[in-house]
């Protein structure tokens, strides 16, 4: 255990029996110049500032709070705000992660980036930070996802990176962080692996989550400025888990406050389809930590399922699994279907088109707000916009007809 | 000293090279992934590496991935690693060391896996994504059941890191002579010399085999001279996937002294 009894300030390698570094011994001496150049830049004024600037001035932070009085009528009338992480510079959370890396690639003296991504959100983020810094960049992409979100893979390529689709394995999120390990075992002395979630070896996930805690601590400023009190309840979509990481993160003291994740439920939680790991996994190694997974009783990782290809991995960060495991944050899942239709309401009640990730995470608030009643305010982090997902939703709800 | 580590030592005596092969258990069949094991022993292969097919295979190259997914794709089970471990012993004499990924053992339990594979009559384990600072249990049980354990230095260990890992194997060490996954290589990486100068720092008496890269009889040579074996997986592979079991023999011994 860490030496704070704050649960906001838990430390790596270990949140509690999760984490650690399961890694070829290939990258730890650059998992340890990762976290040294980390640890000297959170004590130096001169990072902090550098990133700060380019929060306010590139990413356009802070983000605002809206509150959605429309869409809170179909949640039982429980008082719904939105943390608009979607109005970030590349459309999605992930840019703060990303910047805040770049910086630390640049220190670190290393010329070439690495990333996978899932929806593409990442591996945007990633490729515009390479652009703006002048860093070369390799973003690893499935296959199937390279289908599923062409228009972030134009995007990206447009900006200068190059998009390597993966042909192995499931061809999704999992494959593309199999491949991203392989050529950083490869070029590890000249490639910083710039990873998108709280998941993978210590550092990352205490290193992710913290560039991610800018949204909660914005979001409790602005909640008791605004609206005169903390929440009832946060909620936010969880795949590897950093939006949820870094709404949650700056609340998990204020005990009052409930805290839910909800996890792509696929074809249905009562199916075998669906990417539902802190529900349905269990403990094991995937991707350099120790967490909840999906896998079968060989240790095989299971392939997940969902119409989200940011929350398809049969992964999840290793803190989640201990918030789990402790009982501080419920994790619960939400399907395709519940998520698509809470897309849709969102679009026609409040003219905000979210991401299909966040989608879950709106799903959820519907159910919460029956579940909390009307007296309830719940703060959602809207992690992404829905740019990227027009040709699914498209499709589902056959608007192109 | 343990069985691995007398044929090091014997070969080293005899003034002879020291040969690793490995090939995936289950490929593309067990009954054929057993023939082939087989034959690799009785045809100049000193210790045999068996690898366990995994779902995320993250330190195998192109050809290992594609045979281990095959394996896969052919029902290989967890439980069969034991049985093919059990036949192949009982046919050799050649020490027969297990290759995984770690989470298939930690799903089994360690020490459950750890049991069943000495039953089996293997002599340990070789670990690419275990590092010594999270085997602790496994540090634990291979002592008690006295497995070897096989731990991997690669030319970014510092010489603080190669000493711990070094200290804590057992068999011999893993030295990984390009950076990178496995695969055939056109040169042999000058790197390799590095990571075995760091082993020799750490202890006189360990030994190391290098692996990573390897494909030529000249190649296996080159690296007896420093290290004390030269470690060859994807070509044997690649020559099984060509001609079958009689490729296989043919390219074994070409790699080996028997001829």
């Amino acid at each position: 255990m860490t030496e704070s009894t704050k649960l906001s300030e838990a430390k790596g390698p270990y949140f509690g029996e999760f984490g650690g570094r399961f890694v070829p011994e290939s990258l730890v001496a650059a998992l340890d110049q990762l976290e040294e150049t980390y640890r000297f830049a959170q004590s130096d004024p001169s990072f902090k500032g550098e990133l700060a600037e380019l929060h306010r001035t590139y990413t356009g932070r802070p983000s605002i709070l809206t509150e959605v009085k429309r869409f809170s009528e179909h949640a039982n009338g429980a008082r719904v705000i939105l943390k608009r992480e979607d109005l970030n510079h590349t459309g999605s959370h992930k840019i703060n992660n990303v910047l805040g890396q770049a910086l630390l690639a640049k220190r670190m003296g290393k010329r070439r980036i690495i990333a996978e991504t899932g929806a593409g959100q990442h591996g945007v983020a990633s490729a515009t930070a390479a652009a703006l810094f002048g860093l070369e960049c390799v973003v690893y992409m499935g296959e199937v996802d390279t289908k599923r979100q062409a228009l972030n893979v134009a995007r990206m390529r447009l900006l200068g990176a190059e998009v390597i689709p993966v042909t192995t394995g499931s061809r999704t999120l999992k494959d593309a962080i199999n491949e991203a390990l392989r050529d950083w075992v490869t070029n590890v002395e000249t490639t910083h692996y710039l990873l998108g979630t709280v998941a993978g070896p210590h550092p990352f996930p205490e290193m992710v989550r913290d560039f991610h805690s800018v949204i909660g601590t914005e979001a409790r400023e602005q909640m008791l400025r605004e609206f005169g009190a903390l929440p009832t309840a946060l909620a936010a979509c969880v795949g590897g888990g950093s939006n949820a990481i870094g709404l949650f993160n700056a609340f998990l003291d204020d005990e009052d406050v409930q805290i839910f994740g909800f996890e792509a439920g696929g074809d249905g939680m009562d199916t075998d389809r669906h990417a539902a790991t802190l529900n349905f996994g269990k403990p094991g190694v995937l991707h350099g930590a120790r967490s909840y997974m999906l896998q079968d009783e060989d240790g095989q990782t299971i392939e997940s399922h969902s119409i989200s290809a940011g929350l398809d991995y049969p992964g999840v960060g290793p803190e989640h699994s201990w918030l789990k495991d402790i009982g501080r944050v419920q994790y619960r899942g939400i399907s395709d279907d519940e998520a698509m239709q809470a897309l849709k309401l969102l679009s026609q009640t409040e003219g905000i088109i979210p991401a299909i990730e966040t989608a879950h995470a709106l799903a959820g608030v519907l159910k919460l707000g029956h579940e909390l009643g009307s007296d309830a305010t719940i703060l959602v982090n809207l992690s992404g916009r829905g740019d990227k997902d027009m040709e699914t939703a498209a499709k589902y709800f056959g608007l192109m007809s | 000293m343990s069985k691995v580590e007398k044929v090091f030592a014997e070969n080293k005596k005899n003034g002879k090279e020291t040969l690793v092969g490995y090939f995936p258990a289950g490929f593309p069949t067990l009954e054929q992934s057993v023939e082939a094991c087989i034959a690799m022993c009785e045809n100049g292969i000193d210790v045999l590496e068996i690898g366990v097919p995994y779902s995320d295979p993250v330190m195998d190259g192109l050809v290992i991935q594609k045979a281990t997914e095959l394996a896969l794709e052919n029902g290989f089970r967890l439980s069969d690693i034991f049985e093919i471990v059990k036949r192949v012993s009982e046919r050799v004499s050649t020490p027969l060391l297990v290759m995984t990924y770690w989470n298939p053992v930690m799903q089994f339990g360690v020490r459950r896996f750890a049991e069943k594979l000495k039953e089996a009559g293997g002599a340990g384990l070789i670990t690419p994504d275990l590092i010594v600072d999270e085997a602790k249990e496994w540090l634990q049980v291979s002592d008690e059941l006295e497995l070897d354990r096989v731990f991997l230095a690669t030319p970014t260990s510092t010489q603080e890191r190669t000493d711990k890992l070094v200290a804590a194997s057992r068999g011999f060490v893993y030295t990984v002579s390009t950076m990178g996954t496995t695969g055939e290589r056109a040169d042999l990486d000058g790197k390799a010399r590095a990571v075995v100068t760091k082993i020799r720092t750490s202890s006189e008496e360990k030994f190391t085999a290098v692996g990573i890269g390897i494909s030529t009889r000249d190649q296996v040579v080159e690296v007896n001279r420093y290290a004390d074996g030269a470690i060859v997986g994807s070509l044997f592979i690649n020559a099984y996937s060509a001609g079958g079991v009689d490729g296989l023999i043919e390219s074994t011994r070409s790699l080996s002294n028997e001829r």
